[in-house]
Parts: structure tokens; C-alpha cells; sequence
């Protein structure tokens, strides 16, 4: 039964993502669908980091830029290939994970979000400043479009095709962790940490694993956005943009998959659907991390059902399940 | 010898900032002690003590007028923040406290972006702008006053939690709330006066450095992290480990900014925090569990 509804949201997934790349042909929408697609990869990995390891991090823009940047330098500067820029950028975001990873993460709480977010800045800080490689606050143009044996992604419907596929594999990869042993340990580990050492959990190598393997989630999207964009600059990867990602987290819901997919899209379409947005959008992001936070803290969606479970629960006499 | 007047210049200037780190700081450690909250909304505090000066003063060009209005516009934000942001907090993990006072610093920094739109404004000195000449340095009055305020603020905030009893008060909640309540100490009153004690340091800190810098709507973000930043790097919720902390920070900066470079200031600045934090996470003072 469980096994048949986790194979239909797939089939869901897949047949909607076909339908519109079938019949809708604006490119506006396309390049909407992208950003949504690269800001869910980003979401789905901090979420498996914060949602389902409870372990934050407010420096994850951090990541994405050194994936952006690693395959923008090598490309536009280095012509080197992008697909193997790709994997470099990958290589550069885990090998950094891992090592600032090694002592943040004997850090808990307040400490653990102060040292990762003192990373971020400072990689923000070098992306600004280091303008012989990363062409400073004005940016790195000329990075070449990613392709495949000829076909080249370099319109907004190739690059949906390429971004979505991806995100499909991602989101499949990331449920089947949830489920595994791991990710049951992993949120063995969330729930308490000295119960999951005493179950054998290595709780610390967990959680390194887990750091970087968010990480590498959000050096793919920074590649993506980089052969998407054709253009970087360090305003991208600031601390706001890491305030936004943990704001998507919690919109979606905090530790649930699908749910990042609805964090990112939501708020990446809100702004273009309000073009009034721009002013308010500080207030905005910073009114539904409160309140969410505040009155349903395990996300909007799962909020909002949980509500309605309790009052159903209710409805029929019954106690209130936890 | 010729490295010298440009180093005491930069201990000068560092120092300064440093002072208003430690305040920040402070605010920070009261909080931290009398409920184990970090309120990081503590830096847009500041940038609001700034921002009424600022406002009062175009109104009423008067500077006591301006610093006292401001200081108490400012508590009442704290208190109503308190109230309203944390108090109905049902399960207050970490985690949620930080996203949620991360949330609400977002907020408070958007809302003075609509009041006061993006441009930067001008507070005057409060005691003119003539340099006085201090060997090869000079000082302005300003970072005279800065320094002075500081220190009374910190030797009145020393005596208030040692000699009142309101103050003992809070350090027993600090030590265990709930053999405190056990005694008869209103806990919550106890923290709600952490909160607007905090903001009115914060904007005191807001209201001294607005003439050195000039006051925007986002001064707050890197003042506030930098402000806790030193009270991690001098041990938290230690009063002495927070000055101690913002004078590190403030002269490691200022060294940086003349012998290194200014772009790299506040990687300077944050990767001294991530260095205490990675070996010394008790901080440089501390050493309480």
C-alpha cells in the first residue's frame, strides 16, 4: 500500500513535469520552473541537514556559491569542459564541508549556527574581494552553457529538461535515504542525540555525512545556476539568500521532501506574482519564519493538516494522537 | 618606530568599535543569561537606536532629547518583541528560537527600510568634530564618548547585578529558574526586564556609533552578528568576557583594515570567531558550565 502511493507521487511527478515541458512553449515560465527547480535542490538538501538532522546551518549560500564559482572560473577562465567543472565544483563544496564541517559540528545549537554562518560570510566576503579570479562585486560573465553530445542547454525549455530530470533524481535519491538505515539514524539523531550513540549510532560521522552531503546539493544547484545564468556575482551568495533557503525550509515543512519542492516554489513564484513584492519582501520573508515558527512548527503544510487531524480527532471523541 | 603612529591610530579607532561590540555584546549576555535565548534580532535593536535618534533629532534638535527618546522608543520595542515573538513559543528548541528571532531581526530590518527608505542619514557629534592630538594620533570626541559611555554602562550594569536586588534576582534565574521561582522570583518579569534592558543597551550602542558612521536601515545585520560574535569570542554571559570580547574584535579588525586590507575587515573579524569557536568554544573568560 505504502510502497503503491510512493511509486504514484513518482509517476505524478514525472507525468506532470512531462505534460508541461509537452505543451507549454513561453520561455518565461520555463525560466521561472528553473529557478524553481535549482532552489529546491538547495531546499531539499538544507532540509535534510535541518529538518531531518536538526542540525542548522546558516551558511549554506556558502556552498552553492563555491559551486557556481568553482564551475564559472574553470569554464569562462580555465575553458575547462563544464561537465567536469561540474564535478570539480563538487569536489571543491564537499572538501570544504568536510573540513569546516569537522569542528562545527562538535558545535550544537547557537554555536553551530554562528559558525556557519561565519563561514558564509567569509566566503562571501573572498567571492567580493578575490577579483582577480572571481571578477569581484561586478561579477564573472561569459560562463558557456552545458550540453550533451551536441544538444546544448542553452534556452530556458533545454535547460527545464536538464534542471527537472535532475531534480527528479535528486528527490528519488533523497526519499530513498530518508527511508533507508541511514536516514532513520539520522532522525534518531534529531530527536536525541545520546539515545541514537546509545543505539550505536557514530553520531558525529553522521552528521558530518550529512553536512556534506547537503553540501554537494547545493553545489549542483550553484552549477546549474551558473551554465543557466551565464553570469555570476557574489550577491547571489549573501547571508539573505541563506536567510531565504531556511525560510523555504520552513515554509515546506521541516524534515519532508516533497515539502521543499513547495517551499521553494511558493517563494520563488510569490515575488513575481506581486510585483510589489520587492519592498516588502524582507518583511514578509521575516513574517512567515516567525510565525510558522511560532504556531506551526513543523511547516505550513504539515501545520495545517496536523490542525485539521486534531480537530477531526476531536470531532469523534477521541484523544488527540501526537 | 614608524609603524607606530598608523598602529595607535588603528588602536584607537579599534578600540572604539570594540566598546560598541562589547555593548552589543552585553545585550546579548543578559538575554543569554536569563532565559539561554540569543536574540539574534539584538543588532537591529541597535540600528532602531540609531534610526529615532536620528528621527527625533530632525524633529526636536536636541541631543539629550534625542538619545533618551530613542533609548526608550527602542526598550518598548524589545518588550513588545519579547512578548510577542517568544512568549507564545510553545517548544523552545533551539533551532526554532534561532529561526524565529532570525526572523524576526529580517522583519524589523524590512519595516525600517519602508520608514526610513535606503539612504543613509547623518546624527551630529555630540560634542563637536575638533581632533584632539594624542602624541602622534588624533581622537575625536566622539570616540571620547564612546569609550566613556561604555565604560559607565558596563560598571552600572557590574553594580546593578551585584548590589540591587532586582539584579540578584536575575543572576539567581540565570544560575536556576526554577529554584528561583522555588524562592519567589517572578521569573518571567525577570526575563521580560533581560529583554528591554538588552534593547535599551543596544540602542545606546546605536545612538553612540550614528555619528561615526552614519545610520541605514541595514546597520543592524553586521553589527548585531559582530556584537555576538564577541560575547562568544569572551565567553557568553560573561559580563567581562563580553568587553573583553568587543575590544579583541574591535582591535583585530582595525589591525586587519591598516595592515592587511579593508575589503577583508570582517572575514578578519569572523574567522577570529570561528577560531575561538573551533578551539576554545568556552571563549577567552569562560570556563562556567
Amino acid at each position: 500500500m505504502t510502497r503503491l502511493r510512493f511509486l504514484n507521487r513518482w509517476v505524478l511527478f514525472a507525468v506532470v513535469a512531462g505534460a508541461i515541458a509537452a505543451f507549454m512553449d513561453q520561455d518565461y515560465y520555463y525560466t521561472l520552473l528553473n529557478f524553481i527547480g535549482i532552489h529546491t535542490l538547495l531546499v531539499v538538501g538544507l532540509n535534510l541537514l535541518l529538518g531531518y538532522a536538526g542540525q542548522i546551518s546558516l551558511g549554506h549560500a556558502a556552498f552553492f556559491g563555491l559551486g557556481a564559482y568553482t564551475s564559472g572560473i574553470l569554464t569562462a577562465t580555465g575553458g575547462v569542459d563544464p561537465w567536469l567543472a561540474l564535478l570539480a565544483g563538487l569536489a571543491v563544496s564537499g572538501a570544504a564541508a568536510f573540513l569546516i564541517g569537522i569542528p562545527a559540528l562538535k558545535l550544537r545549537g547557537y554555536y553551530l549556527a554562528m559558525a556557519t554562518l561565519g563561514f558564509g560570510i567569509i566566503v562571501y566576503i573572498i567571492l567580493n574581494e578575490a577579483d582577480s579570479l572571481t571578477g569581484g562585486p561586478s561579477g564573472l560573465s561569459g560562463i558557456p552553457s552545458l550540453s550533451l553530445a551536441g544538444f546544448a542547454f542553452n534556452t530556458p525549455r533545454r535547460l527545464y529538461l536538464l534542471i527537472w530530470i535532475l531534480l527528479g533524481l535528486i528527490l528519488y535519491i533523497s526519499a530513498n535515504l530518508v527511508n533507508s538505515r541511514t536516514g532513520r539514524a539520522i532522525r534518531a539523531l534529531h530527536d536525541g542525540e545520546a539515545a541514537a550513540e546509545s543505539l550505536g549510532v557514530d553520531t558525529f560521522r553522521l552528521k558530518l555525512k550529512i553536512f556534506v552531503w547537503s553540501a554537494l546539493y547545493a553545489s549542483l544547484a550553484g552549477s546549474l545556476f551558473a551554465h543557466s545564468l551565464n553570469f555570476i556575482a557574489p550577491s547571489s551568495f549573501g547571508f539573505m539568500f541563506s536567510i531565504k533557503l531556511v525560510t523555504m525550509v520552513v515554509l515546506g515543512g521541516m524534515a519532508s521532501i516533497w515539502g521543499s519542492l513547495l517551499g521553494a516554489g511558493a517563494l520563488t513564484v510569490l515575488p513575481e506574482l506581486l510585483t510589489v513584492f520587492h519592498d516588502f519582501e524582507m518583511v514578509i520573508f521575516g513574517a512567515i519564519l516567525m510565525v510558522v515558527m511560532i504556531f506551526l512548527p513543523r511547516g505550513l503544510v504539515r501545520g495545517i493538516m496536523d490542525l485539521y487531524e486534531n480537530r477531526r480527532y476531536k470531532r469523534q471523541g477521541g484523544r488527540i494522537s501526537v | 618606530m614608524e609603524n607606530f603612529a598608523p598602529f595607535l591610530q588603528y588602536l584607537i579607532s579599534g578600540l572604539t568599535n570594540g566598546a560598541i561590540y562589547a555593548l552589543i555584546a552585553l545585550g546579548f549576555g543578559i538575554i543569554y543569561n536569563a532565559t539561554t535565548i540569543i536574540n539574534f534580532a539584538q543588532g537591529e535593536m541597535v540600528m532602531l537606536g540609531a534610526m529615532c535618534a536620528i528621527s527625533i533629532y530632525h524633529l526636536a534638535p536636541s541631543l539629550p532629547l534625542a538619545f533618551a527618546g530613542a533609548v526608550v522608543l527602542v526598550t518598548c520595542v524589545g518588550l513588545v518583541f519579547e512578548r510577542l515573538a517568544l512568549r507564545p513559543v510553545k517548544d523552545p528548541t533551539p533551532i526554532a528560537l534561532i529561526i524565529i528571532t532570525v526572523g524576526g531581526a529580517v522583519m524589523i530590518k524590512g519595516v525600517a527600510m519602508l520608514l526610513w527608505g535606503q539612504e543613509a542619514y547623518i546624527l551630529p557629534p555630540f560634542s563637536g568634530n575638533v581632533p584632539i592630538h594624542l602624541g602622534p594620533a588624533t581622537i575625536l570626541p566622539q570616540n571620547l564618548w564612546v569609550l566613556g559611555i561604555t565604560a559607565i554602562a558596563v560598571v552600572a550594569l557590574e553594580a546593578f547585578f551585584r548590589l540591587t536586588l532586582v539584579g540578584k534576582a536575575m543572576r539567581a534565574c540565570a544560575y536556576n529558574t526554577r529554584a528561583a521561582r522555588l524562592v519567589g522570583i517572578a521569573a518571567g518579569r525577570m526575563v521580560q526586564l533581560s529583554f528591554g534592558l538588552s534593547a535599551a543597551l543596544g540602542a545606546g550602542a546605536g545612538i553612540l556609533i550614528a555619528p561615526l558612521t552614519l545610520g541605514v536601515y541595514d546597520m543592524g545585520t553586521m553589527l548585531g552578528l559582530k556584537g555576538f560574535s564577541a560575547a562568544i569570542i569572551g565567553g557568553l554571559g560573561s559580563l567581562a568576557g563580553g568587553v573583553l570580547g568587543g575590544l579583541v574584535l574591535g582591535v583585530a579588525e582595525a589591525l586587519a583594515t591598516g595592515f592587511i586590507s579593508s575589503g577583508y575587515r570582517d572575514a578578519v573579524a569572523f574567522l577570529l570567531l570561528l577560531l575561538v569557536l573551533f578551539l576554545r568554544p568556552q571563549g577567552l573568560v569562560g570556563g562556567r558550565k
